[in-house]
């Protein structure tokens, strides 16, 4: 895997300096063509200035613009465990040594992104509604694919080529919006010392102003959509388990677009682009992305064929796409065989009472009204008032003692929204609020809650952890 | 004249090369001794978490009590045979593993525990960790298999074997929960 490494810090040293020359060729001619001689050596200056300042910028600021502008929020092992545990389990999967920081987007669309020039300080982001909605292998998949892009160094890559693309952007545009406003035609009479020296290179450099941000485009479009492939190909073998990542990409196109907290330059981020979901990949089309359904067939032949190494993604790849090698030649010489494995069992982090199986229409009375529905082990399941008062009942059919739960919820019985705030450890909503009602802090203590209480927040007295209350 | 310098021109290459083939093995190497502690990391880790689990467990399944001395023992062993060989360390972790998996056949009968916000929170931990060691053990396999694959491999077999690199044994956890059959009581 480090080979995909070592070719994208090559490629990213490459685009560097292509972008430096082709830079520098658009604001040469530029000067030159405004004022002959000297205008060159100010045109190759500013030049040097656009692309210095630009790519320090992106390379110490990206990160966290970014994560802004998504208004994400950092979360701890506290408020997220099992995200939190995906995400340190893919870390030992793919032997990095430093783990990124998990942070959440507060919208219900489902959707994640990772930044990162180095693995050292990397971040990975999920959206509440992509938590809520995909089982534990789905979200590993997710979390694999978005590692490795960090891993990969495709961040490293691509904001390279982005800063590229935007600064040749910014001077073919603000050159080609002067010529037309007829400034600068006027300047080059008054430059030009020798005749026909200026007007040469304004026309070369009204060719370059045009081809190179179309140009740059096209290539910038292409090697995003290669990335992608590759960061699906790199994530299956982590997780061994296509069918994850493939379900789950499923499950996101259908909301991606809803996406709130978003713009132009960060779409393109995130593992399904919430601008333009149906796009074909057309050369001149916005995606950033293969189109989803071609990443699932070739994730789901993966699954069937029981295989995942990269070589097994290069063949199915080809099946689907034409013979288009993008994987290089050391990643497929890989000799050894990698298996799919089993299916997860996941575990169920929230009240096992929390969704009883309702069978008719007394029961679904007795659930509203907050009825705990209690299985025995002979088979009876006992549905106890919430007023019982006592900490035992007895099984009318077996006789046995069964001691009932305190109305637990240190965790919202939705699922895992235990932290939809910042500053709140975990919440409960009442399922009664005109009686007493015991709540169950993470650390074991319970508290009571009288039917008159009507406050938003409880303090635990033996752990101080803050609990949110809501209401029906 | 030219001889010469086309001469020493190829002597600087292969040395060259040869340096850059066995900085290679060196880094491969490393990695599997990395990911090897790695896998340590993530079994001690679980022999910390279960003395927890088997107490939560206890307080509602009193009479379940061979299953707990079961796994307290197998833990014990395990924890012995950290120094061992690779294979003496799988075949004792395997063994935790099937102890382990029993002890939560057990408490499907008891929908208290699993009501429990500790032992989710617990067995969440236990879960991951499971996954974690199944990760490690994967990454090191991976690792093993690159560096295995190095020094088999023309043309740095010859540095290999020439600087003494060894293959690296994979590690291999075996399913045993698979093979052992639940018991059944009625109470």
């Amino acid at each position: 895997m480090w080979e995909l490494i070592e070719q994208n810090r090559r490629k990213s040293k490459i685009v560097f300096f292509a972008m430096f020359i082709v830079l520098e060729a658009l604001s040469i001619s530029i000067g030159l063509s405004v004022y002959y001689p000297d205008g060159g050596y100010w045109g190759a200056l500013a030049g040097f200035a656009l692309w210095i300042i630009q790519s320090m910028v992106a390379y110490y600021f990206g990160d966290a613009i970014v994560l802004h502008v998504s208004q994400a929020t950092k979360v701890t092992k506290e408020s997220y465990p099992v995200l939190f545990n995906v995400v340190e389990e893919m870390k030992i999967a793919s032997s990095q040594s430093y783990m990124p920081e998990v942070y959440v987007i507060n919208d219900e669309a489902m959707n994640a992104f990772a930044t990162g020039i180095r693995p050292e300080k990397s971040a990975i982001c999920v959206t509440v509604g992509l938590l809520e909605s995909l089982n534990r292998d789905e979200l590993q998949g997710v979390v694999a694919h978005e590692m490795s892009h960090i891993i990969n160094r495709d961040v490293l890559f691509m904001t390279f080529a982005g800063v590229m693309l935007g600064s040749i952007n910014m001077i073919a545009k603000g050159f080609l919006y002067s010529t037309m406003s007829g400034n600068s035609s006027r300047r080059s009479r008054l430059g030009s010392k020798s005749a026909g020296g200026a007007p040469i290179f304004m026309i070369i450099s009204l060719i370059l102003a045009v081809i190179a941000p179309l140009l740059a485009q096209i290539f910038y479009f292409s090697i995003s959509r290669k990335r992608e492939y590759l960061a699906d190909a790199t994530a299956v073998r982590l997780t061994r388990y296509p069918e994850g990542l493939a379900s789950a990409l499923e499950k996101i196109s259908g909301t991606a677009s809803n996406l709130v907290m978003y713009n132009r330059i960060t779409a393109p981020m995130f593992i399904i682009n919430p601008i333009s979901l149906n796009d074909e990949s057309s050369l001149f089309s916005n995606s950033t992305h293969p189109p989803t359904h071609k990443r699932i067939a070739i994730l789901r032949q993966l699954q069937n064929g029981g295989k995942v190494s990269f070589r097994d993604y290069q063949k199915v790849y080809t099946k689907e796409n034409g013979s288009y090698k993008f994987l290089p030649d050391s990643a497929l010489a890989d000799k050894g065989e990698v298996p799919v494995r089993e299916a997860m069992v996941a575990t169920v982090l929230g009240p096992v009472t929390a969704k009883p199986n309702i069978r008719n229409m007394t029961d679904m009375i007795m659930a509203a009204s907050g009825f705990l529905f209690l299985p025995c082990t002979c088979g009876l399941k006992i549905k106890v008032p919430p007023t019982i008062g006592k900490q035992q009942v007895q099984c009318p059919r077996c006789g046995k003692f069964l001691t009932v739960p305190s109305v637990t919820s240190g965790i919202n019985h939705t699922g895992e929204k235990t932290k939809p705030v910042e500053g709140v450890d975990s919440s409960y909503k009442r399922a009664n609020p005109d009686s007493w009602e015991s709540c169950l802090c993470t650390c074991g203590h319970s508290i009571q809650l009288s039917p008159i209480f009507r406050g938003r927040q409880v303090v635990c007295k033996k752990c101080h952890a803050k609990i949110q209350i809501d209401y029906p | 004249m030219i001889f010469g310098i086309i001469l020493l021109a190829l002597i600087v290459l292969s040395v060259m090369i040869l340096v850059s083939i066995y900085n290679n093995l060196v880094s491969l190497r490393n990695r599997v001794k990395n990911s090897w502690s790695q896998i340590d990391v993530q079994l001690k880790r679980r022999h910390d978490l279960i003395p927890n689990l088997v107490e939560i467990v206890k307080g509602y399944a009193k009479h379940e009590n061979d299953t707990f001395v079961k796994v307290t023992e197998a833990r014990a062993k395990a924890m012995s045979a950290g120094n061992g060989s690779v294979k003496e360390i799988g075949a004792a972790e395997s063994e935790l593993s099937g102890s382990l998996a029993k002890m939560l056949l057990t408490v499907e009968s008891y929908p208290e525990l699993k009501a429990n916000q500790n032992f989710l929170a617990l067995q969440e931990e236990l879960s991951s960790t499971e996954n974690r060691i199944a990760f490690s053990r994967q990454a090191y396999n991976d690792d093993t298999m690159m560096y295995n694959n190095k020094t088999e491999m023309f043309p740095s077999n010859i540095v290999a074997g020439m600087l003494n690199f060894v293959k690296a044994d994979f590690f291999v956890i075996e399913d045993k929960a698979e093979k052992v059959a639940p018991k059944i009581s009625f109470n």
